[in-house]
């Protein structure tokens, strides 16, 4: 008998411990439990540098270390080559560089104060800092005394992985972008603050009495501190106002000028004259609330657009070359490692698993699993060999690749991809310029509105006018208005681009909403676009199986897609015989194959092949009898006799028929558009739930029809493989392609589906949707706060302070409410 | 009230301190990780560690 023992969780990443493995490291005086010998060296390492302080911090589970492997820790080195250090070291003197690190492993703070305290306590590191906030590290050390492939070596040693990554110049003007605004808030706030002091006393002052030469002093004080202020905090509401001034438009940046510039320029006027009010307080005020919404706008803008970053981080910064001899051979042994920025077209790459692919190519030699699921949101890894395409940026999964690199820099698909995102995310669509127009007519209609508050309140209360102007000026806010469609768009292709949806054009989003016809092609749409066996018929007494098995036996060498399905259907009907013995197997390229089984010559080819060799022949009758007649058909044959006819055909897609459902479901019209046979069509039709079908169908025939239907009033969304159905994807109110990766940049449509998930067609279709009703809830909010807040103001209910909170929390809500799509 | 002659001037000029020390805080990168500090207070015991590291290290194992 024996007692099943408790599973016991492995002390270093908590997953469980396999059977009959006993090892352990002693950390904090006890003995603990290890689930492998890769987390048994990191345990064992992080003791041995005195950081077991590290397992009494953290609040997570590390994760599961790997063994490093000696391939691992040779692609390193490369680090230290200065050519490619060139692209992210920056040498401070000869010896002392710094590097920016992006550390891979961080659960926990913990984690970090592991990292630093480790990095700190290397020899030749003179220091290392690591955000929290985004785990990256910045590392100085003496290039004399360590080296950065030594660095890098000692992080994987604790458990976590360590790139180096170069920031580019966007990245770093942003950076300075921000520190500028920092200060500018911060210098607001300080200033303001003296100016709200001296501006209590005022306002006691007027309540209670004040000395006239106190509150004198008071207000040229507050000039004194009120002057910088504007110089300094307030300059990017007037540089941003002359510029649209000198472009004749008016931008939002106009009434706000113009409000703290009246405010200041009557201030300074009564403040000489000695009488009259001060808005000092009201210009600081206003500056400062105004730089703050900016400044958490533009954060929450920045996290709506972190998924399309993530791309970014995909390309590798390193590549293994092999170095090609006279013969235009490349040796495996001749290894080059290089930056990924030097590769050439044509070179040849090693990518061991485990390693991001650096470029496009072609595998040609090897078989592996890939994994693109950042590039097209498939989590499970596609098999490919020699011959296909892969894109850079994906892992290689399995066991070595080598790859010709046909693409590199721009013209990458992770490139193309960025790119498109860039542009969609920079062109208006239809609503956004809508709300851009009325924005900027809105403002000018608050101008004319505020000159007449102007001279209406000059004449009616002239003690007032100026404070009830301002506040005119400053409580409309246009910035709701244009920004409501901007900030929602943004948030919403980044979740468009987590599910491989590409949006390339502008309109896309907005038209795909309001579809009402969802119009599909049928090859490579709803189905896979790969053959599979769908028929086997013996035409002969024998049971079909015993056929299979021949078939397969033939081509049991041969990678031919109609060979591969072939094969998997004989394993699957397979009763473990022993192996059918072929010989004198003979390929004939496009035709079929012959060979010898047991003193039988068999041939096994399409229809015109075995016609030619075969006594017997098909009619055309027998085939339309098994409703095969349109499919790919390979019979298996003697010279004498026909024995079997398999007929191939193309698997329909999993998630088709739940899309179809699901669409059904919102009430729209689904339509198959084909230029397959009839009853192919309606056999597919028939099984993922479509109800109308339109067959035998040229490009032209398909859009004629997309146009009758737009004609009824329909708003079409076509769905189609990008490329031969290109006239009818322009057709369409809103196209979507199915963009297989490598095509992307010929697919010319509204939105590219880079997965095979066709699914997600919906899920896109539900954020799209989504997308404007968090538009039109911006809009609205901005129309009604303008439509309350104006009025209020123009006739003096409001004053100057109140109206500066109001109209930043106004843009700060539009912000905020396009960050809900970022979530669920 | 003639000590405002004195105490208006000295707020100013602690208020020139205060935005002095705020620059150099930006320019210094303090609000780079508003997050890090907080962990490292209480995990951080001192240069324990980095003795540690430079002298026992090699004597510590086995």
């Amino acid at each position: 008998m024996i007692k099943p023992q408790p599973i016991k969780p492995c002390f270093h990443c908590g997953l469980p411990i396999p059977n009959q493995l006993d090892i352990h490291v002693h950390i904090n005086g006890k003995n603990e439990a290890m689930c492998c010998y890769g987390c048994q060296a990191v345990a064992q390492s992080i003791v041995d540098s005195g950081m077991e302080d590290f397992y009494k911090f953290r609040t997570q589970p590390s994760l599961k270390a790997d063994k490093i492997v000696p391939e691992f820790l040779q692609q390193l080195k490369a680090y230290d080559n200065p050519q490619v250090q060139k692209h992210f070291v920056t040498d401070g003197s000869e010896q002392i560089r710094e590097v920016s690190l992006i550390l891979e492993g961080i659960v926990c703070a913990a984690c970090v104060w592991l990292n630093e305290q480790h990095l700190n306590a290397l020899p030749g590191v003179i220091s290392a800092n690591i955000n929290y906030s985004n785990n990256r590290a910045r590392v100085r050390w003496d290039n004399n005394r360590i080296t950065l492939s030594e660095i890098l070596e000692s992080i994987t040693r604790i458990g976590y992985l360590a790139h180096p990554y170069n920031p580019d110049r966007q990245q770093v003007l942003i950076e300075k972008e921000k520190k500028q605004q920092l200060r500018r808030i911060g210098i607001a706030g300080v200033l303001g603050m003296q100016i709200m002091i001296l501006a209590v006393a005022m306002y006691t002052g007027e309540w209670w009495g004040i000395e006239d030469t106190f509150n004198q002093m008071f207000r040229w004080v507050s000039l004194a501190v009120t002057a910088p202020l504007l110089l300094f905090a307030s300059s990017p509401f007037f540089t941003a106002a002359l510029r649209d001034l000198k472009n004749k438009r008016v931008g939002m940046d106009v009434p706000v000028a113009l409000g703290i510039g009246i405010a200041f320029g009557a201030s300074v006027i009564h403040t000489i004259q000695g009488s009259g009010e001060v808005y000092f307080d009201s210009v600081a005020m206003f500056t400062f609330f105004l730089l703050s919404a900016r400044y958490f706008e533009s954060g929450a803008r920045k996290r709506t657009a972190e998924a399309t970053e993530a791309l970014l981080n995909l390309q590798p910064a390193i590549a293994t070359k092999l170095i090609v001899d006279s013969d235009g051979v490349f040796d495996h042994q001749k290894q080059l490692s290089l930056s990924v920025a030097e590769l050439a077209i044509g070179d040849y790459v090693l990518v061991r698993p485990g390693e991001h692919i650096p470029a496009d190519g072609s595998i040609v030699e090897g078989t592996s699993g890939i994994n693109e699921s950042l590039i097209t949101g498939e989590s499970l890894p596609v098999t490919k060999t020699i011959g296909d395409d892969v894109i850079g940026g994906s892992t290689n999964t399995e066991s070595p690749l080598v790859i010709k690199i046909d693409k590199i820099g721009d013209d990458t698909v992770l490139a193309s991809i960025q790119r498109l995102l860039d542009e969609a995310q920079n062109r208006k669509p239809a609503i956004a310029k809508m709300a851009d127009r009325l924005a900027s007519k809105f403002v000018t209609v608050i101008l004319l509105l505020a000159s007449l508050v102007a001279v209406y309140w000059y004449q009616t209360d002239p003690e007032h006018w100026v404070a009830i102007t301002i506040a005119t000026l400053v409580v409309t806010c246009p910035c709701a208005l244009s920004l409501a469609t901007p900030a929602a768009l943004t948030a919403a292709s980044g979740q468009f681009a987590k599910l491989g949806l590409l949006p390339a054009s502008a309109n896309a989003l907005e038209t795909l909403s309001k579809a009402t016809d969802f119009v599909f092609d049928k090859t490579g749409t709803l189905t896979q676009g790969n053959i599979r066996l769908v028929k086997a018929v013996s035409l002969d007494d024998s049971p079909v199986e015993n056929h299979l098995q021949i078939a397969a036996a033939l081509e049991a060498g041969s990678e031919h897609p109609v060979a591969r399905s072939l094969i998997q259907a004989a394993g699957e009907n397979t009763d473990a015989g022993a192996p059918i013995k072929v010989s004198q197997l003979d390929n004939k390229a496009g035709q079929g194959v012959n060979g010898m089984i047991e003193n039988t010559q068999w041939y096994l080819g399409n229809i015109n092949y075995i016609n030619q060799i075969c006594e017997q022949h098909f009619s055309a009758s027998q085939l339309a009898e098994q409703q095969i007649s349109e499919m790919t058909l390979v019979a298996l044959a003697t010279d004498k006799k026909i024995f079997a006819v398999f007929a191939f055909d193309d698997e329909i897609r999993e998630e088709a028929p739940a899309l179809i459902q699901k669409l059904k479901q919102q009430n729209k019209t689904i339509t198959l558009m084909t230029g397959d046979n009839k009853a192919n069509a309606l056999r597919i039709a028939r099984k993922v739930g479509i109800d109308h079908v339109y067959a035998e169908m040229k490009p032209a025939d398909k859009l004629a029809q997309v146009q009758s239907m737009q004609q009824r009033g329909a708003i079409v969304a076509m769905t189609g493989d990008g490329i031969n159905d290109a006239p009818v994807l322009a057709g369409a109110d809103v196209s979507i392609a199915m963009g297989s990766g490598t095509q992307l940049a010929a697919a010319h449509a509204d939105l590219i589906l880079l997965s095979n998930h066709v699914e997600h067609l919906y899920t896109g279709y539900q954020i799209s949707t989504r997308t404007l009703k968090i538009i039109r809830q911006n809009l609205s909010w901005a129309f009604g706060y303008n439509l309350l807040a104006v009025p209020a103001a123009a006739t003096g209910h409001v004053d100057p302070w109140m109206a500066a909170i109001g109209m930043s929390a106004s843009s700060l809500f539009v912000v905020l409410n396009a960050l809900r799509l970022t979530r669920s | 009230m003639e000590s405002l002659y004195l105490l208006v001037p000295l707020a100013l000029l602690i208020a020139v301190g205060i935005v002095w020390v705020f620059l150099w805080a930006v320019k210094s990168d303090q609000f780079e990780d508003l997050e890090g500090p907080a962990h490292r207070i209480i995990m951080d015991d001192d240069d324990k560690v980095k003795e540690k590291t430079d002298h026992e290290s090699t004597d510590k194992k086995q």
